[in-house]
């Protein structure tokens, strides 16, 4: 046996004996310390590695986490826009329902619904726009209504528009009748928008609240349809007529839907006027 | 060709006054976009067409409004007249030129509109139309005249390139 395999044969056989202490447990607080360290090593590098892994990834995860709130805030905006629009056609279908419960209450009158698309260009006119026009039946002189009141008459008409004289408009007088005091009056729009009535006798006793109906005199309206109600009364001895103001019961700025009373034929009594 | 544009950007400004500026209300006054429109187009250095802008612009609004086309046409041309007058003489200043175009115009438009509506019979007061009407309607477009110069001035650029319009 030359010195080299002497050698190897005693690395073996330290090494096999460290290996049989080891296994035998004779190594174990050392062995325990020594896996700390490793332990302890490992962990640094780690947590380093991961330190490092995060500063590189993590520009690419900001990117799609801002991808995905982009995302989310259009989704947003998007269920949102539905909800306007859900709420809208609700609106929509409550004045529906409350204009078809209108016409059901007044069966002696044929209806169009038409939805108010535009005003007047002119400060001084109140004029409206529907989209209902002769293609619709609509003709000029037809009186025009919510579930709430007399909004107006068709002023003229195209193939599928319209335009709505209201009654607050300065131009307009309606022949109307006063139901407690049981008298007849007039009533004009003006340049504000109010409603005000002239034409009162005064020898009639009016008092706040009354309510004011169209009389069908003149033949511009049928009669029964509901204006408003007194709101003051100005009365002096010293003129023919008694005033009123009135509180119309059409809200004029927020109308959307009318009804357009399509069975009633305007009569023009102009040429009778002398 | 280049009037063409005149066709939807003044289709467009008659259904935003009829649609919206008319319901954006100061007491009974609005907005008049048509007027300060054509008043900022008609400011513009080497614009023509401002009569013939004017002349589409009393079309439009006169198959909309119930107020007689004469008004209209009146209201209109004088804008444009007092417009390119000013255009010549304050050029200067296109600023002042446009606020003393909205405020002349706006104030001659609607004693036209008084003093024609009451000839057909229409009962005003001056003192309402004054207070009510005319006053908060110049208001809102002394306030409308700034922004909508500027893009009128761009428009023009637009259609008369630099080389052109310089």
């Amino acid at each position: 046996m030359n010195s080299r395999s002497l050698q190897t044969t005693i690395i073996f056989l330290v090494i096999g004996g460290i290996l049989a202490l080891a296994l035998g447990g004779f190594f174990g607080s050392a062995s325990r310390q020594f896996s700390s360290v490793l332990v302890e090593i490992q962990t640094w590098f780690s947590s380093r590695y991961l330190g490092a892994q995060d500063f590189f990834t993590a520009p690419r995860d900001i990117v799609s986490l801002r991808a995905r709130n982009d995302e989310l805030e259009a989704q947003v905006s998007q269920l949102q826009a539905q909800v306007i629009e859900l709420q809208q056609r609700v609106n929509e279908t409550d004045i529906l329902a409350a204009l078809v419960a209108f016409s059901r209450t007044n069966p002696e009158s044929t209806y169009k619904a038409a939805a108010v698309i535009g005003r007047d260009p002119s400060p001084f006119l109140h004029y409206v726009i529907i989209n209902r026009g002769s293609n619709d039946d609509i003709r000029r002189g037809m009186p025009v209504v919510t579930n709430q009141g007399l909004v107006g008459r068709v002023d003229s008409v195209i193939a599928d528009a319209a335009r709505v004289q209201l009654i607050t408009d300065p131009a307009s007088a309606i022949n109307v009748y006063l139901q407690n005091a049981e008298t007849d009056a007039v009533l004009f729009g003006s340049v504000t928008g109010d409603v005000s009535l002239n034409m009162i006798s005064q020898d009639v006793s009016v008092e706040p609240g009354d309510l004011i109906l169209t009389s069908g005199l003149g033949g511009g309206y049928p009669s029964d349809l509901i204006i408003g109600q007194v709101v003051t009364l100005r009365s002096l001895e010293f003129e023919l007529f008694q005033q009123a103001t009135v509180q119309p019961a059409v809200d004029f700025t927020r109308l959307e839907i009318v009804l357009v009373i399509t069975n009633f034929r305007a009569v023009d009594i102009t040429p009778l006027v002398p | 060709m280049r009037n063409i544009v005149a066709f939807p950007l003044l289709l467009v400004a008659v259904i935003l006054q009829s649609s919206i500026v008319s319901q954006v209300k100061l007491i009974s006054g609005h907005a008049d976009l048509p007027l300060l429109m054509l008043g900022a187009w008609a400011l513009q250095k080497r614009v023509k067409s401002a009569w013939l802008w004017a002349a589409l612009a009393c079309a439009m609004l006169a198959f909309i409004s119930h107020m007689p086309w004469i008004v209209v046409v009146i209201g209109y041309f004088a804008v444009v007249y007092i417009a390119q007058t000013l255009q010549r003489r304050v050029w200067q200043a296109p600023m002042l030129a446009m606020f003393t175009v909205t405020f002349v115009g706006t104030i001659f438009l609607h004693l036209l509109s008084f003093l024609v509506l009451l000839a057909l019979g229409t009962p005003f007061l001056f003192g309402d139309v004054i207070g009510l009407i005319t006053l908060p309607s110049l208001l809102l477009n002394m306030l409308f005249s700034i922004p909508i110069y500027t893009f009128m001035r761009d428009l023009a650029r637009w259609v008369y390139p630099s080389e052109e319009y310089e």
